[in-house]
């Protein structure tokens, strides 16, 4: 065992990792950020996706002991403390982007990477970008409307696929 | 997976030092194909020698026409730093895997690992790079050494890849959409001397040149240049998604979209 230090959406967080020990095992099991989902653990779903020193990485497929003083960054840390939702969450809500909402945490986390990158991601863009993020319930288009709205574009143009 | 020991050095030397103390120890990249086949239990290391925090083996630079890369930088970063200086090399790092992937997966790792549908190993095939290492320079054209193989020794570790830059190329990728990966992938690059076409995805060998299209695209670089050309069925791979002569096909089709591309 060895002793994993990182801060977590801003707070100093430290717990033991084997070598083998998974980013998205040492959040959830160690420190207890059970918003991080395991959907596939074989980097295919993207429901484990965080961000690490500002990039969005699949939590499943990096060794803990790699993001030793790192910033990283969960779903937890979206909302405000006071349990506001910030404008990624709240479009999800508004524009019913999640259905049994176990691939969400990912789908806001890789969008709150795109829309840093890319601030007005087209409708085409916005599904390149989720390629990583595979939702079980099929709820795509909800989800695409739910980041146009998100970043401020109009959503009555997107085509039903 | 089976429990192993991380070592994380900060320089190339220690790094080497780390691999060349355990027979059993092995670089680590990016892990996107590691990890997974290590929860696979399809190897089993003593130790992984992760090399995403050695700084010297990070970053791009252009100079005098020759793009060098970091053995340890992602693709996303790839991607982003060549757009302007080796668009075709952006495009495809650009496009390997998905975003998050890309932000870990590694050049070094790629061509290290050499699987035969990895984007990687054509651009450098097709570009004429050189695969720098912590011991030697290895030209890409003996490089390559079949299915998941490469002439690396054991303990050698890829710190840097330097590609020349073509006048004009464009690699055209048929996506396996479950993977990601090229089921066939063709990368067209065009110098002052001739013309390389690098295929990966496509052969029981791993990626190769496709050395007629190259004469007839070196004497008249157009996808007319193609016609009446095909590459043998016998010798590529066939699997639920492709057989040999589907494969086969798809070489001269891409070969052909790149050309018109790049031209």
């Amino acid at each position: 065992m060895t002793k994993v230090s990182m801060t977590v959406n801003g707070k100093a967080a430290s717990g033991d990792a084997e070598g083998r020990t998974l980013l998205s095992s040492f959040l959830r099991e160690e420190l207890g950020f059970t918003g991080t989902h395991v959907g596939c653990d074989t980097s295919q779903c993207g429901a484990c996706v965080v961000h690490v020193n500002g990039v969005a990485v699949k939590s499943c497929t990096m060794l803990a002991v790699e993001a030793e003083g790192a910033e990283v960054a969960t779903i937890e840390g979206q909302a405000a403390p006071d349990g506001t939702l910030n404008t990624i969450q709240q479009a999800f809500q508004d524009h019913h982007g999640l259905q049994c909402g176990f691939c969400t945490p990912g789908m806001v986390m890789s969008t709150a990477a795109l829309l840093k990158e890319n601030p007005k991601p087209s409708e085409q863009e916005i599904r390149e970008y989720l390629e990583g993020n595979i939702c079980r319930c099929t709820g795509y288009h909800n989800i695409v409307k739910a980041i146009m709205a998100a970043s401020g574009q109009d959503v009555s143009a997107i085509a039903a696929e | 997976m089976y429990n192993f020991d991380v070592e994380k050095p900060t320089s190339i030397a220690d790094a080497v030092a780390a691999l060349a103390s355990d027979d059993e120890a092995q670089a680590l990249g990016g892990g996107q194909t590691l990890i997974p086949t290590l929860k696979q239990r399809l190897a089993s290391p003593s130790k992984l020698v992760s090399l995403s925090g050695v700084a010297e083996m990070q970053g791009v630079s252009t100079d005098g026409g020759v793009v060098s890369i970091g053995g340890a930088t992602p693709h996303g970063v790839v991607a982003a730093e060549v757009a302007q200086s080796y668009p075709a090399l952006a495009a495809l790092a650009g496009n390997i895997g998905d975003p998050a992937v890309r932000n870990r997966g590694t050049i070094g790792g790629s061509l290290a690992n050499n699987d035969p549908a990895a984007c990687y190993p054509a651009a450098a095939l097709a570009s004429g790079a050189t695969i720098v290492t912590n011991g030697r320079e290895i030209a890409a054209d003996d490089y390559f050494d079949g299915l998941f193989t490469t002439v690396l020794e054991e303990g050698e570790i890829v710190t840097q890849v330097r590609l020349p830059v073509p006048e004009a190329a464009n690699y055209q990728k048929f996506v396996q959409p479950a993977s990601r990966f090229a089921l066939v992938g063709v990368f067209v690059a065009k110098f002052a001397d001739g013309v390389r076409v690098a295929v990966t995805g496509a052969s029981e060998d791993g990626v190769f040149r496709w050395s007629e299209a190259e004469a007839a695209l070196s004497a008249n670089f157009s996808a007319d240049a193609l016609d009446g050309l095909s590459v043998a069925a016998d010798g590529m791979m066939a699997d639920i998604h492709g057989s040999k002569a589907y494969r086969a096909h798809l070489i001269g089709v891409l070969t052909k979209r790149a050309v018109a591309a790049a031209a």
